[in-house]
């Protein structure tokens, strides 16, 4: 009996991804949640520049590899031409909260019924480990070596608190990938978020804290522990907006 | 008798678009192609289609390419400034090889320069549109029927080719009113986006819209496809129009607004005796290299004068185009300053004949 199998909605290609990574724990649950929803079919993915470059050749499902940060106005530009699919995009932190954030902002403003999976890693991968956005206060990154000082390069961004003051973000979820219950609890989010999209109600946008153990310089275990005791302190897990509970609220 | 209706050139563009299947359009507010937002935002609506102001040029050709990614026919229009700002996304969609119509109602610059009309950006248009071995169709109107009429080959030309196509127009005729009849043009068969990201339904393999490829052979054979595609373009699509050129001693080269100026110029000097006539590329890329190469060959043709407003742009591709066989002159002015019959009459005077 098969208890484990692979979602139909990821290719047979391996991932490229480093040892300890946790982009692949990721892809697996967007796939699930896919699967889960009957979509596979119906469904368009964008994963911009940054380590998930590669996505279009990982998920099963019409792809489209964005320019760096623009994810959010492409998806725009897919579900305007054809509301009835369903869209997601796959972003970093530099990608979403440095270079896109107008996109992330303005896409969340106009209430896009779109799904953002966005990996926080407080890292640049795939340009060899540079401070992102939301790189912690004092984080030794190769162009912080002395550590991030906040007067110097300000201070790490709070992207779900923030987008849950836009009218048009529908749900915004803060997750880690840290262990199994966590992992669990970011299933149940991206699959709660796609079906908020389905709802057309707005923009869901799903952040999971994430490791780059090749970039940190730590072993996977010692990554997974320092997220932990340095990410989730600053970066609180929770739901910070959910548009059906408002809803609810007010009946 | 076909119906004519009087409008502006921006306004004449926005209703050929949606005429020609236009179901998207994606702007960011610039002078001077504010008539062309404004009437897609109030049309497009009643017409089954969207029109959707971005937050940003980069926003606006990036809703573009995923409008054309998913199979739409989609438009995005601006000046000069704007472009510079979206010539990341247009590299993008080069490379992703997506159909889709770009307009640019030329402005004077650099910079934030000035909001009346030149021609200052022809060499972005023709050279430099983006990063990378790459080129767009760019089409010059040269009247507010031709804005209409080439808005709907832009559209066929992108589908055939999977290529964006450039409409390079100006602030005057974005603005200036003329008559224009947007009768049935018989469209040309269009190949169907079987490539388009519309979910693929169970019945075929995903499909993938990109334009990263890491090995470098595999980057290198995508590119030269394209460049044997651009050749295919340039033996089928060019168009230009002559004026006068059989018996002349002068050739006037000029495009848009400018080359109707330079019409009155040539008849002007016609009138004087002075053998002057017109030539004017209307597919700016590709170049109509070998028309103007084989009136160079004519013995009667002596003298080339580009009249452009800019400080010399095209002058070159003349020069290139006829392997300066024979003298190649500019005559010019820039930042929103338009010349006058009698400034372009002046130059045809000092130029026939050789420099004096």
């Amino acid at each position: 009996m098969v208890v484990f199998d692979k979602p139909k909605a990821l290719t047979e290609t391996p991932f490229h991804y480093c040892p300890g990574c946790t982009h692949g724990i990721v892809h697996r649950l967007v796939a699930e949640a896919i699967d889960g929803l009957g979509l596979e079919d119906n469904t368009i993915g964008i994963a911009p520049v940054g380590c998930s470059v590669f996505a279009y050749n990982y998920f099963n499902c019409d792809m489209i590899e964005a320019p760096h940060g623009r994810a959010p106005a492409v998806a725009t530009g897919v579900k305007r031409a054809d509301p009835s699919k369903t869209v997601f995009t796959y972003q970093g932190d530099g990608d979403l909260a440095a270079i896109g954030t107008a996109e992330t902002v303005h896409a969340g403003a106009r209430g896009e019924n779109i799904t953002i999976i966005f990996i926080n890693n407080c890292i640049y991968g795939m340009t060899g480990g540079q401070m992102a956005p939301t790189s912690l206060i004092g984080q030794v990154t190769t162009t912080t070596p002395y550590g991030r000082d906040p007067n110097l390069q300000g201070s790490p961004l709070r992207i779900c608190e923030m987008l849950s003051t836009i009218d048009g973000v529908a749900y915004a979820e803060r997750v880690s990938v840290d262990n199994v219950k966590n992992v669990l609890a970011t299933k149940k989010a991206i699959k709660k978020a796609f079906e908020i999209q389905q709802k057309k109600i707005g923009l869901s946008i799903i952040e999971v804290l994430s490791t780059c153990p090749t970039n940190w310089g730590l072993s996977p275990t010692k990554a997974t522990e320092w997220l932990r005791e340095n990410m989730i302190p600053y970066y609180p897990l929770g739901v910070y907006k959910d548009k059906t509970k408002e809803e609810g609220e007010q009946k | 008798m076909a119906q004519k209706y009087l409008m502006k050139g921006n306004e004449a563009i926005a209703e050929a678009a949606i005429r020609a299947g236009c179901k998207l359009f994606f702007g960011y507010p610039i002078t001077p192609q504010t008539e062309l937002s404004e009437y897609m935002a109030k049309n497009m609506p009643k017409r089954e289609g969207l029109s959707l102001q971005a937050e940003s040029e980069v926003a606006a050709i990036n809703m573009v390419l995923g409008a054309s990614a998913a199979g739409a026919r989609v438009m995005t229009s601006t000046s000069g400034p704007g472009i510079s700002l979206k010539s990341e996304g247009i590299s993008y969609i080069v490379g992703s090889d997506l159909p889709c119509v770009i307009v640019n109602v030329q402005r004077g610059g650099p910079g934030l320069g000035g909001i009346q009309p030149a021609q200052s950006d022809y060499n972005q248009a023709t050279k430099a549109l983006g990063h990378g071995d790459m080129h767009l169709i760019v089409l010059a109107p040269a009247s507010v029927q031709e804005m209409a009429t080439l808005t709907g080959e832009a559209f066929d030309l992108a589908d055939i080719y999977r290529t964006p196509v450039m409409l390079l127009a100006d602030g005057a005729l974005g603005q200036m009113m003329e008559p224009v009849d947007f009768e049935e043009k018989p469209h040309r068969a269009l190949p169907k986006k079987d490539w388009a990201c519309t979910g693929h339904g169970g019945s075929r393999k995903h499909n993938i819209v990109n334009s990263l490829y890491i090995e470098p052979e595999v980057l290198e054979k995508t590119v030269v496809d394209r460049f044997k595609k651009y050749e295919q373009i340039e033996q089928n699509e060019v168009k230009y129009e002559e004026y006068l050129t059989e018996d002349a001693e002068i050739i006037i080269v000029a495009y848009g607004i400018t080359s109707r100026i330079a019409k009155t110029a040539v008849r002007n000097a016609r009138e004087k005796g002075i053998k002057a006539g017109l030539f004017r590329p209307i597919t700016l890329y590709p170049f109509p290299e070998k028309q103007l190469d084989a009136l160079a060959d004519k013995e009667n043709i002596k003298t080339f004068l580009s009249v452009e407003m800019n400080m010399g742009q095209m002058v070159k591709d003349v020069k290139l185009a006829i392997s300066c066989k024979k003298d190649v002159y500019h005559f010019g002015r820039t930042g929103g300053v338009i010349p006058t019959p009698d400034e372009i009459l002046t130059n045809i005077e000092k130029y026939v004949g050789g420099a004096k």
